[in-house]
């Protein structure tokens, strides 16, 4: 009854959407919008050309390993990699961090127990961690300051003899912060050489110089979705002489650490995305930032009682706006926007299934008034001005709908 | 969904008889009912205002539909939680406890009425609190845990 009643109450949300004219998606750290030339890239393999297995022997088998490995061998390139034998594709970024840091405990059960991670790591990271502690693992979490960058000192402190992985993620999924990775890697090799270090780079991909070789790191995770490619796939760097276990058996294919028939459409889309945000790099983060400042500049220009949550300036992802509107619940405002064609989400308590507010901005300080009132925004490339221009001519009136409708409860 | 975008009842009352505040605004949940109530305890007008989410703000509208011309018992007895979600054409299980805790709100204001007025409560009013007050004071109370969980440490930005 209640899934039934959902599916109508959804019926009718989706109804009262028509008419809209102008569409914004600005979720982009939740799914995206995959452009027609990734799309074009993508079709031919399900029925043209290599559609068949690529360890199997004939023309459509031989066709897709060769595409695979041409896939391989781009994705090792974009991220700085020795060679192409270094790179597994997984089905998402949640698999990726999975692997990470489940095979390498595992790997490693014999020489120590412990993991350390940041507390804003993604949940996808968060929870695989928290779920070791069935076998015998225990994790430490370091803090962050109020923009997110997290405590060198506290890491130090935390890495023993007994560290088996670390895993900090390059880029904040929620706050934009840019780790100083590069001085955590070392730090964590000076104290336990033997430590692994994974960073989930999902979010730093394409929006930062990124190199797995020169950052020293053991194991990094990318997502295509989160460059504008399609959804169901990502990809997982583990540098070269480190043994890892599968944590799935199945068929082996091209890749020993993950089974299963290669999804070949999906990785030539990755691919074919990675290649849009590599070529002309520079090109596309300036046109992130203009479009990222024009949009959080307007929004400060029109509404008061605001909070910028994580860093300003270089320190931050160029694509990111997460802003905390006071006095207005981030849930109430999704649907309003969304009403008005501009999509996006929020770190709301009510918004999310857990029920709990975002544990980045508590983490960063933010109480949970101002967790309850954010909303995360983030921009592509292939967003114009005209765009940024339509969300900021109807934000402010959705913001001082929802407001109205709080009156004074809840102000302090 | 209508009431969501355009709810009835919204807004402040100046001449209330009574206010009653339910939930707390850390758990991005709050309910504030305005009712006038006149001598023969029915309830003439009922309005709201709400820190939540679009089920938090549609319950409450509906609750005050609900209630107008009802008497303090028959709002009292008649209105629960379910028949609030029903009424509202069902919600997703993670927003039932917006319509517990709009009706909690309801019942707080009513028993407030009669410990303002120094009445005795009548046979229908239960001197113990019900399921829906029960639930509005332990989200009360569990906004409060999780406020003193948050670090002390961090600083407060801007």
């Amino acid at each position: 009854m209640v899934g039934y009643c959902m599916v109508e109450n959804v019926k009718e949300l989706l109804k009262l959407h028509e008419g809209i004219t102008h569409e914004v998606y600005l979720d982009n750290e939740n799914s995206t919008t995959v452009p027609p030339e990734v799309l074009d890239a993508m079709l031919p393999y399900y029925n043209k050309k290599a559609y068949g297995n690529p360890t199997l022997t004939h023309k459509p088998g031989w066709e897709a390993f060769e595409t695979i490995m041409g896939c391989f061998g781009k994705i090792s390139r974009y991220l700085g990699a020795k060679n192409l034998e270094e790179i597994t594709f997984t089905p998402s970024e949640t698999e990726a961090n999975n692997l990470a840091i489940v095979a390498s405990c595992f790997a490693q059960k014999d020489k120590g127990k412990k993991i350390v991670i940041s507390e804003i790591e993604p949940i996808n990271v968060l929870q695989v961690a928290e779920m070791m502690s069935k076998f015998g693992f225990s994790t430490t979490k370091i803090p962050v300051n109020n923009e997110g960058f997290v405590n060198l000192e506290k890491l130090k402190e935390a890495i023993d003899n007994q560290t088996v992985l670390v895993s900090i993620a390059a880029v904040n999924n929620e706050v934009g912060t840019i780790q100083p990775l590069k001085e955590a890697v070392d730090i964590v090799k000076a104290k336990n050489p033997n430590a692994l270090f994974h960073t989930d780079a999902s979010d730093a991909y394409g929006r930062i110089p990124l190199n797995v070789q020169q950052l020293g790191v053991d194991m990094a995770t990318v997502s295509s979705f989160k460059i504008q490619g399609p959804r169901g796939v990502g990809a997982f760097y583990l540098k070269e002489g480190i043994n890892l276990e599968r944590i799935l058996e199945g068929p082996i294919g091209t890749q020993k650490l993950w089974p299963g028939v290669e999804n070949t459409p999906l990785i030539v889309g990755f691919t074919k995305a990675s290649e849009l945000a590599f070529t002309d790099f520079e090109g596309n983060v300036a046109k992130l930032r203009a479009l990222r400042d024009k949009l959080v500049d307007g929004i400060f220009a029109e509404l008061t009682d605001l909070r910028f949550n994580g860093p300003r300036g270089d320190k931050r992802s160029p694509d990111n706006a997460n802003i905390s509107i006071l006095r207005c619940e981030g849930e109430a405002l999704t649907i309003e926007l969304s009403l008005k064609g501009v999509y996006v989400s929020s770190g709301s308590a009510c918004s999310r299934r857990l029920l709990q507010p975002s544990h980045v901005l508590i983490a960063i300080g933010r109480i949970f008034e101002e967790a309850h009132g954010s909303i995360l925004m983030k921009v592509t490339r292939t967003h114009t001005e005209d765009d940024i221009s339509y969300v900021l001519d109807v934000l402010p009136s959705a913001v001082n709908r929802i407001r109205g409708i709080v009156g004074s409860t809840g102000v302090h | 969904m209508d009431l969501f975008r355009n709810p009835k009842n919204l807004g402040k009352m100046e001449d209330a008889t009574v206010v009653a505040v339910a939930g707390n605004p850390a758990c991005g949940d709050m309910i504030t009912f305005y009712l006038k109530i006149n001598d023969q305890q029915v309830i003439e007008k009922a309005t709201f205002e709400s820190y939540g989410c679009a089920a938090n703000i549609a319950t409450s509208s509906i609750v005050t539909e609900m209630i107008k011309d009802l008497t303090l018992e028959k709002a009292w007895t008649d209105i629960t939680w379910k028949k609030v979600t029903e009424e509202i054409g069902g919600l997703p299980s993670v927003k039932f406890h917006c319509g517990v805790l709009a009706v909690g709100a309801l019942k707080r204001a009513i028993r407030l009425y009669f410990d303002q007025k120094k009445l005795t409560y009548p046979s229908w009013l239960s001197k113990e609190h019900t399921f829906e007050e029960k639930q509005a004071l332990e989200e009360e109370e569990l906004a409060k845990t999780l406020s003193k969980r948050m670090k002390p440490e961090a600083e407060k930005q801007q």
